[in-house]
């Protein structure tokens, strides 16, 4: 982890004098997201796709749909995959190389709480039993940093699978073979919304920007369905959570998330 | 991978699960401190069937120098599988799942190690997965913790952990290999007792917000059961006959 700059260190200062009042830098309830401005369809070569600002946070997620083998140990189901990059242009820190740790975390992270909401049933993507599946591909790239890229990612790629339409494939000589003419939408069961929230002091922040983000203390991104079931969570940083805090947290983020959810639905009902 | 089909039974209707435990129950866990000459502090777990090996040095020199801290010492954790631990041979390249493993194991110790009294300095934890069997990053965070006690590096508290999770809609404590593979969510937690602070924790698997508070309880309580091993681990080298 990079040493914190002395600038940090003197926002910190004030973000904890403000969070003792009941405030927060940038005039926000403790329980409140900053405002989701969603695009959908931005990038008409993919499949599906989605711009998105979570305050000057920015998010695009291209969904490409293919014919793909399936894993070996799964032949009756799809395959469904998230990614992450930080693109040079977002941060002057960024450089071009391998991922760091930080970004390999916010990619698995992004993927895990949408595969383990089960919001795509891959069971409905095959081509073939064993032989030939239809691979479904979210790519999260962000062009611009203000903190908390794990639920700016999440909802970009949420977004784009709502308003992803896939082709049709039969197998024929041999092959998956596209059917002209017939698109549909992907089989969605529910839709996950991913709620980070980050502890200063002793309290909590729903959704941190950029200076809270560079202030926390630790953080947990806990992603709720639509039934408001929990079924992911990542604890990050370096402090801990006492259990109060834990369920305090999840509370939080199915409230948060209910919210959030609606503008992603309203979001796909928008591009029909 | 949470709710692939088994035939498996994971839950039995006498409460029973697949390797005879019951809902509450830990494998067995058997913890050794030290053991290592070269290292400053080492640990070996065996948890159920897995065992891993934990190497701790330092506080020494940084190098690369950049990545150097003058107001406080630094953690560096390498978690990582031998080729031989699992089914089918693993490629011995760090992949991006024990990138982020070594990840949240670094984040869960820097809350329990006072890293500020040694400025300009690093502390590195090597974690060897010798064979694995479900359930190795609690596992291997549970040994790291002890061995860096071994190591004599001053820390608030030790870390103990162990999973919670959900199979056949019951909360279980600490989740074996079959459990997370066919069962319905996985819950890692990292716990310091003394100072009632979860330092990791992660999901996945779908969970009601009833069985959410459920799966953090259990799993707090069931640190509290790794915890005493592992002071128990540290008596016996230290104040115990067994020592070396």
């Amino acid at each position: 982890m990079a040493s914190v700059s002395v600038l940090d260190e003197l926002k910190k200062a004030q973000i904890l004098e403000l969070l003792e009042q009941g405030k927060r830098v940038d005039g926000r309830a403790l329980d409140e997201a900053r405002e989701l401005t969603i695009e959908t369809n931005a990038i008409p070569k993919a499949n599906g796709s989605a711009r998105v600002r979570l305050g000057d946070t920015e998010v695009i997620c291209g969904v490409k749909i293919q014919p793909d083998r399936p894993f070996p140990d799964t032949g009756d189901r799809g395959i469904f995959m998230c990614t992450a990059e930080l693109l040079p242009l977002s941060h002057p820190t960024v450089e071009t190389g391998p991922p760091q740790p930080p970004v390999i975390e916010l990619a698995r992270v992004t993927d895990r709480g949408i595969r383990e909401s089960h919001m795509i049933d891959v069971s409905k993507l095959v081509i073939l039993k064993d032989k030939s599946v239809v691979g479904v591909f979210a790519d999260n790239v962000v062009v611009d940093q203000d903190g908390n890229l794990f639920d700016a990612c999440s909802y970009a790629a949420t977004a784009a699978l709502l308003v992803a339409k896939t082709p049709k494939w039969d197998w024929v000589d041999e092959k998956p073979t596209l059917v002209e003419g017939e698109e549909t939408p992907l089989p969605i069961e529910t839709i996950p919304v991913s709620v980070t929230m980050g502890k200063i002091g002793n309290h909590i922040v729903v959704d941190p920007n950029g200076d809270e983000w560079a202030s926390m203390d630790a953080r947990v991104t806990i992603t709720s369905d639509s039934n408001g079931n929990i079924c992911a969570l990542q604890k990050g940083g370096s402090d801990g959570f006492t259990q109060d805090e834990i369920n305090q947290c999840g509370e939080i983020s199915v409230k948060v998330g209910a919210k959030i959810r609606e503008k992603l639905k309203a979001a796909q009902s928008g591009s029909q | 991978m949470g709710g692939r089909d088994a035939t498996m039974v994971l839950l039995d209707e006498n409460g029973i699960r697949c390797d005879g435990r019951k809902v509450d129950e830990t494998r067995r866990i058997m913890i050794r401190a030290g053991g290592l000459k070269n290292a400053d502090g080492s640990a070996y777990i065996e948890f159920g069937d897995n065992k891993i090996l934990v190497g701790v040095f330092g506080p020494r020199d940084v190098h690369p120098k950049h990545m150097s801290n003058t107001d406080t010492g630094i953690l560096r954790v390498r978690y990582h599988m031998e080729p031989f631990s699992v089914g089918e041979r693993k490629n011995p390249a760090p992949s991006r799942r024990e990138i982020e493993i070594s990840k949240v194991i670094k984040e869960a110790l820097e809350p329990a190690v006072m890293l500020e009294k040694f400025p300009r300095t690093a502390v590195d934890v090597f974690i060897e997965v010798l064979q694995a069997d479900g359930g190795t990053r609690c596992a291997a965070l549970t040994a790291a913790s002890v061995a860096l006690a071994d190591a004599g590096i001053p820390m608030r508290d030790m870390v103990a952990a162990v999973a919670a999770g959900k199979v056949a809609d019951t909360v279980i404590l600490d989740v074996n290999n079959e459990e997370d593979q066919a069962g319905q969510a996985d819950m890692p937690i990292g716990y310091m007792p003394s100072l009632d602070k979860i330092t990791l924790l992660q999901l996945d698997g779908v969970l009601t917000p009833e069985e959410y508070k459920k799966c953090v309880d259990v799993g707090v309580k069931g640190c509290k059961i790794v915890y005493e091993l592992q002071k128990k681990a540290l008596n016996d080298k230290y104040f115990g006959n067994g020592g070396d």
